[in-house]
């Protein structure tokens, strides 16, 4: 119940720093913001890699390496699409 | 150790979205995020009790993701975006699966329940955020039709298959057994199928924000699972984020968020203007591009106004063209902005910074609006329900109350349009037969390209 708590206490930070974070984000990056999200959201594929289990073959490491596969597109895919969309930025 | 650099992570991300506050410090923001990502994955991989799934996995995926980016149009950023949420989600629900897989039984104590409650939550969240972001993509794709799905009883269907969900609930921390986890997944998917079925076009930015935001929820449902922090504290960031941009997307266009869930927007032609015969009669002022051309270049102030039409018609680069030749003859030119002129929010400002229009000429809704008074021409380029005068005037529109660009107040208006037919909410615009406003006929990128021949024409002699 403690480390259930712990975890709560945490979750309820990160969503207010989130909140006043993502405020702040200019509205010309709000797309940026979308992918950069999307990046990393991506950090899934840590929790799929603790769920890998000895034998690699198990259904259960079958599955976690599905979730890796998928999780993998969204970290590559989010953060160079970001990178793209940023360098069109440009001031005259 | 794992839980320092799992900390210095996270303070990553965090700083990855505060670059984000400003376009010159965005670069540096995305390079915080890349550095935190690779961080959490190396710090794991010690934990990882097997590395065959996890290479092979890792380079098939990481390469996929690569060449999406790399080939993505911009006018596809939103397709981009909902299929990179239902991934999110499909890797939350494969990862719950194996959290009760991993060990199916235990003595049910406390600690026990919660975590099957934990194992549930993020399996139904994830299903829910993975099937209704198919159906976004496929929506944006135009795969499926944009108009809403609307049935009889939709709403008590709805609230039935989540009641049948919470006895799934019930039953599966009673028995422990697989099969309720997994009716539950199946359901929470099929609701989130009829759920974003049930959205119209029009509220498309509203639905891509609202799983960008379920993405993160799912994320940090996964991390109380395992007990991982990290995941938890990026999942609430991603959260939030979400929630702030449905709820700025809503707020651009005078919806409450309730109602959008709800859906069924756009179902209902709105009756027959009373006004129709008094346009009708009244007719618009049509003008030619060498007339356009005429006003643009004897002008201090332009306005450009685009909404999604211009991007349909690839007519960017054009209006960069067009926007040079101004500046060249000492016009001020700007770009006004409308949050939800785009698909997605901000994909307007992304279109024009593609075209090499510089982001200190392109300005928001609220920075720009005050301008109009000292303008001498606005052209409005595919825009349409953003310029309604009515949302400000006519308390009986469906747009009443929504805020608009106030176009009207500048000296003149061009309207680029292909024809007078209502926009994508199918509302009347009396913008156009405003007796300052002009109406040019015809595509927005050949339009354009005429103008652009027009002032050519006449500065080279």
């Amino acid at each position: 119940m403690d480390a259930f708590l712990q975890h709560l206490t945490v979750f309820v930070l990160a969503c207010f720093v989130g909140y006043q974070v993502v405020w702040k984000v200019t509205p010309a990056l709000h797309t940026p913001l979308m992918s950069v999200t999307n990046a990393i959201s991506g950090i899934i594929l840590v929790g799929a890699m603790l769920s890998i289990e000895t034998s690699p073959t198990s259904l259960v490491s079958i599955l976690a390496a599905v979730a890796i596969f998928v999780a993998a597109i969204n970290v590559a895919g989010g953060f160079l699409v970001t990178q793209r969309m940023l360098s069109m930025f440009r001031k005259k | 150790m794992v839980n320092l650099a799992y900390l210095v992570a996270a303070v990553c991300f965090i700083l990855s979205l505060g670059g984000l506050s400003a376009p010159s410090s965005a670069r540096r923001g995305n390079l915080f995020g890349i550095v935190g990502m690779a961080i959490a994955l190396i710090a794991t991989l010690p934990n990882t009790r097997a590395l065959g799934p996890f290479v092979p996995a890792i380079i098939a995926g990481g390469t996929i993701g690569a060449l999406l980016a790399q080939r993505v149009a911009m006018t596809a950023m939103p397709e981009l975006v909902a299929i990179l949420h239902s991934f999110v989600g499909l890797a939350a629900v494969l990862v719950g699966l194996t959290g009760y897989l991993h060990a199916p039984t235990g003595t049910l104590d406390t600690l026990r329940v919660i975590h099957l409650a934990e194992c549930f939550l993020g399996v139904i969240i994830g299903s829910l955020t993975f099937t209704g972001s198919v159906v976004a993509f496929g929506k944006l794709k135009e795969l499926i039709g944009s108009k809403p799905l609307v049935f009889p009883f939709r709403h008590g269907v709805n609230a039935f298959l989540a009641l049948l969900t919470l006895a799934c609930l019930a039953w599966f921390i009673a028995t422990q057994a697989a099969l309720p986890l997994y009716l539950a997944t199946v359901i929470f998917g099929l609701l989130g199928v009829l759920l974003v079925m049930g959205i119209g076009g029009a509220d498309m930015p509203v639905v891509v924000s609202m799983l960008n935001s379920y993405s993160g929820w799912a994320a940090s449902a996964t991390g109380f699972l395992l007990g991982n922090d990290l995941l938890i504290i990026v999942g609430a960031l991603v959260g939030s984020s979400g929630a702030i941009l449905s709820y700025i997307m809503c707020k651009a266009m005078n919806r409450s968020f309730v109602s959008v869930i709800l859906g069924g927007f756009g179902a209902v032609a709105s009756g027959p203007d009373d006004r129709a015969e008094v346009f009708s009669q009244k007719g618009v002022n049509r003008c030619g591009a060498e007339d356009v051309a005429e006003m643009l270049k004897a002008s201090k102030n332009v306005v450009v106004v685009p909404g999604y039409g211009m991007a349909v018609a690839q007519a960017q680069h054009t209006v960069r063209e067009l926007t040079e030749l101004l500046q060249k003859g000492g016009v001020n030119v700007r770009f006004a902005i409308h949050p939800v002129a785009g698909r997605l929010p901000g994909h307007m400002n992304v279109l024009l910074a593609e075209a090499n229009i510089p982001y200190d000429i392109v300005l928001e809704m609220d920075e720009i609006n005050g301008d109009f008074v000292e303008t001498d021409v606005v052209l409005v380029l595919g825009a349409n329900d953003i310029v309604n005068p009515d949302a400000l005037e006519n308390p009986k529109s469906q747009l009443a109350g929504m805020p608009v660009l106030e176009v009207w107040k500048a000296q003149a208006v061009v309207a680029v349009k292909r024809s007078l037919k209502p926009g994508f909410a199918g509302i009347d615009n009396p913008l156009y037969y405003r007796d300052n406003t002009m109406m040019l006929f015809g595509d927005a990128r050949k339009m354009v390209e005429a103008i652009v021949g027009a002032v050519k024409g006449t500065v080279s002699h």
